[in-house]
């Protein structure tokens, strides 16, 4: 018989550790259908036809957090034959107020409390005989972190599975108690017998969602409105009090507290860490650390290992001189040419494919440096005191205090940036930070940076000091903008956020997330970077000479398909100020690796392979267009839809085809308004010329200050979307 | 009456109403603050905002706007 068990608890209970200790290695992650929840799946060690399913943590069934939303409507709607409700015994009371909730779906439920170490260290005891009595299920005491009693619970969860519906211990008072049989009887056989109490729990709290899935509407105001005469408070209120009080109840018969310590090591750690002096600069000493081993150092090293070793030259090993390991595209050909392949082939097995995949791989070490920081971060608390430290900075612009992690990375590579947004749970702060993050000039701008300010500034240090202030600027000025339009508008998130205790992550759980996020890129951000890799090469790489289609020399990129394209699409850039087809595609080779734009240009402007910072076209360069051009062309680069690996990761994280041609699209427009407007503006200011554009400019800088700062428009309560899911 | 958000550290309070309404009343009282639970204000974020109290035997972080909402005594 297949069996489904349902994991759920609080976040920060040890849910995840208990899966791990269920499952083995035998899990699938992905995530819920359609939203950026993540899901988990695995078979339980040894019993084959039993799946376990990670929920997310939630404290309440309520309808107005995604997470919430997505556990109620699995337990609702799929039906798993038991829960296994992980409670942490150090913090019993607020635990079991979502297991009062679980208890009331009509499921056989199995309660796990975690943490039976800590608890015997600290002396304190928990009588499970009388937990039983009281809640009706079956208790069983485990540590998730030791490993013990996980067997137990298993096995308490597979009896217990299909058995009959658990008995509903708790009571409400008597009014409230009278509204819900009331209640039930309304829904009569709209839903199955056991999930009526459940529904008519949710009918008196006025949850909407739970209306929309009953049949016909159903009318209980009346039952509302008497409730809350009788008591004299909200129903919701009513609710929650009657539940906390209940618990509070059973606490004081079930618990034995021993010696508690006077002052945990947790909160000792926390006087410091959070500390109003102290605090600042432990972050930034933090993230420093984090920044300079995943960025510049290790994972640095390791990305550089992969492009320029295993996918270029070639490599030593244990970097001893002598001993040279050569490249994977220098093997390849070799290999390619020993068996006399077409030259074609070659190209898009060497440029194409293994190109593509280098593309795709360059960034896994510097990923899972930075995911196993996350990942400790995360696991030891702090990454929770980094959201309590930057709030209120960030809330400002539509941002969690934890966006700041993810633009930090982004001044490295936008691509793990992107990828750490992952940390941050609210919905709407976490799509508004993968969106905003690429704006942060990345190390693969720095040549282009250069190139302009080489060019056509005489390097002067402003170039580059302003071109991280547009970046940020953009963040700012985009968080401002979007936080008003419908897609983000709605109820404001609430910050009410648990700061778990601290405490040492074990070193599997750990590797095991860094690994399942870095996976996580390369299969679902690699295919579409690998895809736009051939297409884009196939582009650059073939055309028309003498009128024959063919493959083309790298010399002979003007008369790629590309250029024809760029061609054709110039135009739409003369407004800019550089309608020239060279900077057009320069400006779509930079969609492969924004470092193209360099190279591109000195191919294009003849010179082949350039420097770095393309020293030998700056001449050139400087006198196909004006300077105010030039510096537009920056900022739409700059600004612009990312390169494929970083929209590609914009792709994973969103989950969601519509939110990731939403946020490509936002970017590509911003950055050409804003070039557009520095163009037609500076231009006005050097050369007094007043056209069609600087008006047009004009226009959208003024529609710009008006959206900045129009005062915020109430389009009432936003749903969760979650519609088509778990079906 | 007073809101949590004038209290000031190293206080204990007990809270005798939750004003205002939706998802962040409703957040506040599934996290355990609910009429007549003590609440302990431990500190207030480097920057001012939010605030850390002691609930229910366990840290909470709430913005001093949310903790407008809290009435105390």
């Amino acid at each position: 018989m297949a069996l489904k068990i349902a994991l759920a608890g609080n976040p920060n209970c040890g849910k995840t550790t208990l899966f791990n200790g269920l499952t083995g290695s035998n899990q699938f992650v992905g995530n819920w259908p359609g939203v950026t929840v993540e899901k988990k799946e695995g078979r339980l060690k040894g019993r084959k036809d039993v799946t376990v399913i990670d929920l997310p943590g939630i404290y309440s069934l309520s309808p107005y957090t995604l997470e919430e939303v997505v556990a109620r409507n699995y337990l609702l709607r799929e039906r798993p034959d038991v829960i296994i409700n992980i409670i942490d015994g150090t913090n019993l009371e607020r635990n079991l107020y979502l297991s009062t909730q679980l208890l009331e779906l009509g499921i056989p439920v199995v309660m796990a409390v975690n943490m039976a170490d800590i608890l015997e260290k600290n002396g304190d005891q928990i009588h499970i005989g009388k937990l039983e009595e009281k809640l009706g299920c079956r208790v069983a005491e485990i540590s998730a972190l030791k490993g013990t009693g996980i067997q137990k619970a298993a096995e308490l969860a597979i009896a217990a599975a299909g058995g009959k519906k658990p008995p509903v211990v708790h009571t409400f008072g008597a009014e409230a108690e009278y509204a819900l049989k009331e209640a039930e009887g309304r829904i009569g056989s709209l839903v199955p017998e056991e999930q009526k109490r459940f529904y008519a729990v949710k009918l008196l709290e006025r949850d909407d969602k739970i209306g929309e899935q009953l049949q016909q509407q159903l009318e209980v105001e009346d039952l509302i409105s008497g409730l809350e005469k009788a008591l004299e408070d909200d129903v919701e209120s009513i609710l929650t009090n009657e539940r906390y009080v209940y618990i509070s109840s059973i606490i004081k018969e079930c618990c034995t507290k021993g010696k508690r310590q006077a002052v945990s090591v947790s909160d000792q750690i926390d006087k410091i860490v959070t500390n109003r002096i102290l605090a600042l600069p432990i972050f930034a000493v933090v993230m420093g650390l984090v920044y300079y081993i995943s960025v510049t150092t290790i994972g640095g090293w390791g990305t550089n290992w992969v492009n320029d070793g295993v996918f270029g030259e070639g490599w030593h090993l244990f970097g001893i001189e002598g001993i040279f390991v050569p490249g994977i595209p220098v093997l390849a050909e070799a290999g390619l040419q020993a068996i006399g392949c077409a030259e074609w082939l070659q190209g898009l097995v060497l440029d194409g494919i293994i190109g593509g995949v280098g593309a795709v791989l360059g960034f896994v070490p510097q990923m899972l440096v930075l995911f196993m920081f996350l990942a400790f971060l995360e696991a030891c608390g702090y990454m929770a005191r980094v959201a309590f430290i930057m709030d209120r900075i960030f809330r400002k612009f539509g941002l969690s205090g934890k966006s700041f992690i993810p633009m930090l990375i982004g001044t490295g590579c936008g691509v793990p940036g992107i990828m750490a947004s992952r940390t941050i749970e609210n919905d709407r702060d976490r799509k508004m930070t993968i969106m905003t993050t690429t704006f942060i000039p990345c190390g693969a701008k720095l040549p282009i940076i250069a190139l302009i300010a080489g060019a056509f500034f005489h390097n002067s240090w402003w170039v580059a000091f302003s071109a991280f202030f547009v970046g940020i600027a953009a963040v700012i000025c985009s968080g401002i903008l979007l936080k008003k339009t419908r897609m983000f508008a709605g109820d404001p998130a609430p910050f009410v956020m648990e700061l778990p205790a601290y405490h040492m992550p074990t070193l599997g759980n750990v590797l095991r997330s860094m690994w399942e996020r870095g996976y996580s890129f390369i299969k679902k951000a690699g295919t579409i970077i690998l895809l736009s890799a051939i297409v884009l090469w196939f582009l650059q790489g073939f055309g028309w000479v003498d009128g024959a289609f063919g493959m083309l020399e790298e010399e002979q990129l003007d008369h790629s398909i590309l250029a024809a394209i760029g061609n054709v699409i110039a135009p739409i850039f003369a407004p800019l100020g550089w309608g020239d087809w060279k900077m057009a595609v320069a400006a779509v080779t930079g969609l492969i690796a924004k470092e193209n734009v360099v190279t591109t240009f000195g191919i294009l402007f003849g010179f082949g392979e350039v420097a770095e910072d393309g020293a030998e076209i700056w001449s050139i360069l400087s006198a196909s267009m004006t300077s105010v051009a030039a510096y537009s062309f920056l900022v739409f680069n700059l600004l612009c839809a990312p390169c494929f690996a970083a929209m590609g990761a914009i792709k994973r994280e969103m989950n969601n085809a519509k939110w990731f041609w939403f946020a490509v699209g936002y970017q590509t427009i911003l950055a050409y308004l804003a070039s557009l407007c520095i163009y037609q503006l500076g231009s006005l200011f050097t050369t007094g010329a007043f056209g069609v554009g600087t008006a047009a400019a004009v226009l959208i800088a003024a529609m710009f200050f008006y959206l900045l700062v129009r005062p915020r428009r109430e389009y009432g309560s936003r749903a969760v979307n979650v519609r088509g899911m778990a079906k | 009456m007073r809101t949590l958000k004038e209290i000031p550290c190293g206080q204990t309070v007990t809270v005798k109403k939750l004003s205002g309404e939706g998802p962040v009343k409703r957040r506040i009282m599934d996290m355990g603050i609910t009429r007549g639970t003590e609440v302990f204000v431990r500190k207030v974020a480097p920057l001012g905002d939010p605030v850390e109290v002691s609930v229910r035997g366990y840290e909470l972080s709430l913005r001093k706007a949310d903790a407008e909402m809290i009435m105390v005594e």
